[in-house]
């Protein structure tokens, strides 16, 4: 588990240095260009919200950070490491570590194994271990079944887990992602709409549990429509439009700007 | 819903309480019970059950027959029920482990069988990496037309290569060594370290028959029963062994594979290499039970003993018994290898039959009749949610 010590007192917005730099990525699919010449960074500690109009690239830019696609230009690169040419699950093992829009859990597994499919990704133990029972497996399955007890205790859905995760509500999948997620022991974690059909009781829950996280030691990247949720819990925001970013800054310079207003709300033709 | 459905239902649900049952006893009940089955089919062949016994074939070489097959479904369980990969060419691996122990044990070589054997395995093992390594990029149906062309690849080449014996096979494969002094014909005198007498029925009056008593680990032409305790022997060490790798971290990352493959890969699971892992072991179980057959009773293969039909067959016995759980791999294979055994007396039906059972069992269990437990979770809670979907219907319907 990274380091929980880090003091809310320090400034964590500016002095810390980025823990992933995405640099003028471009990526067309055919004719289209989904992502136009976009660079941004997340910092270390920092929650960044990544927000925009639907079919802004939200998603898309997530999917080239991840590994699902790659970048037609431009390059994407993690605690200085470029991830070009990386393979997905490498990708997972440096530190970045994401949960789905459209929830994408291991239907037929219980909660806890879930957890610790994301807990075994920086687990050395292979078929020998596991047919010999080594010491090594005992020790590595119990680490990690008390890493996986520990965060679903942090998520909340400790109760449950050995329930299956189809059984579960939809709101505690999307914990349950969360969960998971965090089990691979990342650095930078992404959450990709986490807030998708909650009611407002559940996303005050939500920010509550990001903040948490973001106290855990977390780097933390957002995607959301929320705007109140995005507003609350994001210490600076980057906006996409069409595939380009449009905006930059902190919640209250991105809520002045009339760009991102303008993207939001339209243009209102008869004021200008 | 006409009677013989719900009746069908009956019997499923009180099997699948009573298996549920089982499963809340504490451990040394369960040990216990577990040891008491296998004695039992330990014992089958000597105890010759009235109906189960097949009267116009030896009982003894059914078994074995019905073992090895077991055993090719304990394989082909990790890769289609673990892993979630069809593979229709299967029988491919099974010939391949056949014809390595029949070539190094007579007809190229004249090595020992229990030296071949593990040579039968890893060289099966090899064949599944390198068809796994350039197919399991593909996904689902490619994969399983891929697999159906490897399986009658391995066929086509057995008939035209010379030096595998062509068209006409291998003949006079050796046995497994015995143990204790070889007998000098069936059933002459008291041979082998001890003689256990099988069992005759006269009616339901069941006598001991000492004419045709078996030479304990007297691996012979004449009696098959030694075969089967030996192959029993080694289903029971895959079983536990499987039983270790699936509850582990393999068996999480087959399972989270075979669920959602992105959603697995993007969790640090390295799918390809476990993929390929599952398919390299399921060929290495399927090879050591062609390397068993080879070496059976007959000790005769020929391109023949491989068919394509017992491809379909191994993904039957699979789908049968409840793909993804051990045990019901193992019953599915032997249900469908003893069932056209046991029939042989109907000869010109025994296959429509045969096919009839088997329809049967896909319409009344789609999931097998040994499904995993946590299928049957699946199951149940489904039903519950469209049982609570057609009560707010309905409801709606009254309003």
């Amino acid at each position: 588990m990274p380091d929980t010590t880090t003091d809310a007192t320090a400034d964590t917005v500016t002095a810390t240095k980025a823990l992933l730099e995405v640099d003028h990525v471009t990526l067309k699919f055919g004719g289209l260009t989904a992502l136009d010449d976009v660079s941004f960074e997340i910092r270390e500690g920092e929650i960044l919200g990544l927000i925009g109009p639907n079919g802004a690239g939200k998603t898309t830019c997530f999917n080239v950070m991840t590994g699902v696609y790659r970048p037609t230009s431009g390059q994407v690169r993690f605690d200085g490491t470029p991830l070009t040419k990386m393979k997905r699950y490498k990708i997972t093992k440096l530190g970045i570590a994401r949960t789905f829009q459209n929830i994408r859990l291991f239907k037929s597994m219980t909660v806890i194994e879930n957890v610790l499919v994301g807990a075994d990704a920086h687990s050395k133990v292979g078929f020998w271990d596991a047919l010999l029972r080594t010491p090594r497996y005992r020790r590595t399955e119990g680490e990690a079944r008390a890493r996986a007890a520990e965060l679903l205790e942090l998520v909340g859905i400790k109760a449950r887990h050995d329930e299956l995760a189809s059984n579960l509500s939809y709101g505690d999948q999307r914990r349950l992602e969360i969960a998971r997620a965090m089990a691979t022991g990342p650095k930078l974690l992404c959450l990709d709409e986490p807030a998708a059909g909650f009611n407002p009781a559940e996303k005050v829950k939500l920010m509550e549990l990001i903040r948490k996280v973001r106290d855990a030691g977390y780097t933390v990247l957002l995607i959301e429509h929320d705007m109140r949720l995005v507003m609350g819990v994001t210490d600076r925001i980057v906006v996409l439009e069409f595939g380009q970013k449009i905006a930059e800054g902190t919640p209250a310079e991105i809520r002045d700007n009339p760009a991102v207003i303008a993207a939001y709300l339209g243009v209102d033709e008869d004021a200008s | 819903m006409n009677p013989v459905s719900t009746a069908l239902r009956a019997v499923a649900a009180n099997w699948d309480r009573m298996i549920d049952g089982f499963h809340r006893k504490p451990l040394p009940v369960r040990i216990a019970v577990m040891v008491v089955i296998a004695l039992f089919f330990y014992a089958l062949p000597l105890l010759r059950p009235p109906i189960i016994t097949t009267n116009s074939i030896d009982f003894g070489g059914v078994m074995f027959g019905v073992v090895a097959f077991a055993l090719v479904a304990l394989g082909l369980n990790i890769v289609i029920g673990y892993a979630g990969l069809l593979d229709l060419g299967y029988v491919g691996f099974y010939a391949v482990g056949a014809y390595t122990t029949g070539v190094l044990t007579a007809y190229h070589g004249a090595w020992p069988f229990f030296l071949v054997l593990p040579i039968s395995i890893a060289v099966t093992m090899v064949f599944g990496v390198v068809l796994g390594a350039p197919t399991l990029r593909v996904r689902g149906d490619y994969l399983a037309i891929v697999t159906l062309g490897f399986g009658e690849i391995i066929r086509i080449c057995l008939v035209n290569v010379e030096w595998l014996g062509a068209a006409a096979g291998i003949k006079d494969i050796p046995h497994p060594p015995s143990i204790g002094p070889n007998p000098e014909g069936p059933f002459a005198g008291k041979k082998g370290l001890f003689d256990i007498p099988r069992v005759q029925w006269d009616g339901i009056v069941p006598s001991l028959d000492w004419d045709h008593a078996t030479h304990f680990l007297t691996f012979g032409a004449g009696d098959a029963i030694p075969y089967y305790w030996l192959l029993l022997s080694v289903v029971l060490l895959v079983i536990a062994a499987d039983r270790l790798v699936k509850a582990s971290r393999v068996g999480r990352a087959w399972e989270a594979t075979r669920e959602d493959e992105d959603a697995a890969e993007l969790m640090g699971v390295p799918t390809f290499q476990y993929k390929l892992m599952a398919f390299a072991l399921g060929a290495a179980i399927g090879g050591m039970s062609g390397a068993f057959k080879a070496s059976g009773q007959g000790g005769y293969i020929n391109p023949q003993t491989f068919p394509l039909l017992l491809s379909m067959l191994f993904v039957a016995a699979v789908i049968v018994g409840g793909a993804g759980n051990r045990w019901g791999a193992v019953a599915g294979g032997a249900l469908v290898a003893y069932l056209p055994e046991r029939f042989r007396d109907i000869n010109d039906y025994r296959l429509l039959l045969f096919g009839l059972a088997l329809t049967v069992l896909a319409i009344w269990r789609p999931e097998g009749l040994l499904p995993p437990r946590r299928t049957r979770r699946v199951k149940a809670a489904e039903a519950e949610i469209e049982a609570i979907e057609e009560g707010e219907l309905e409801e709606g319907a009254h309003a």
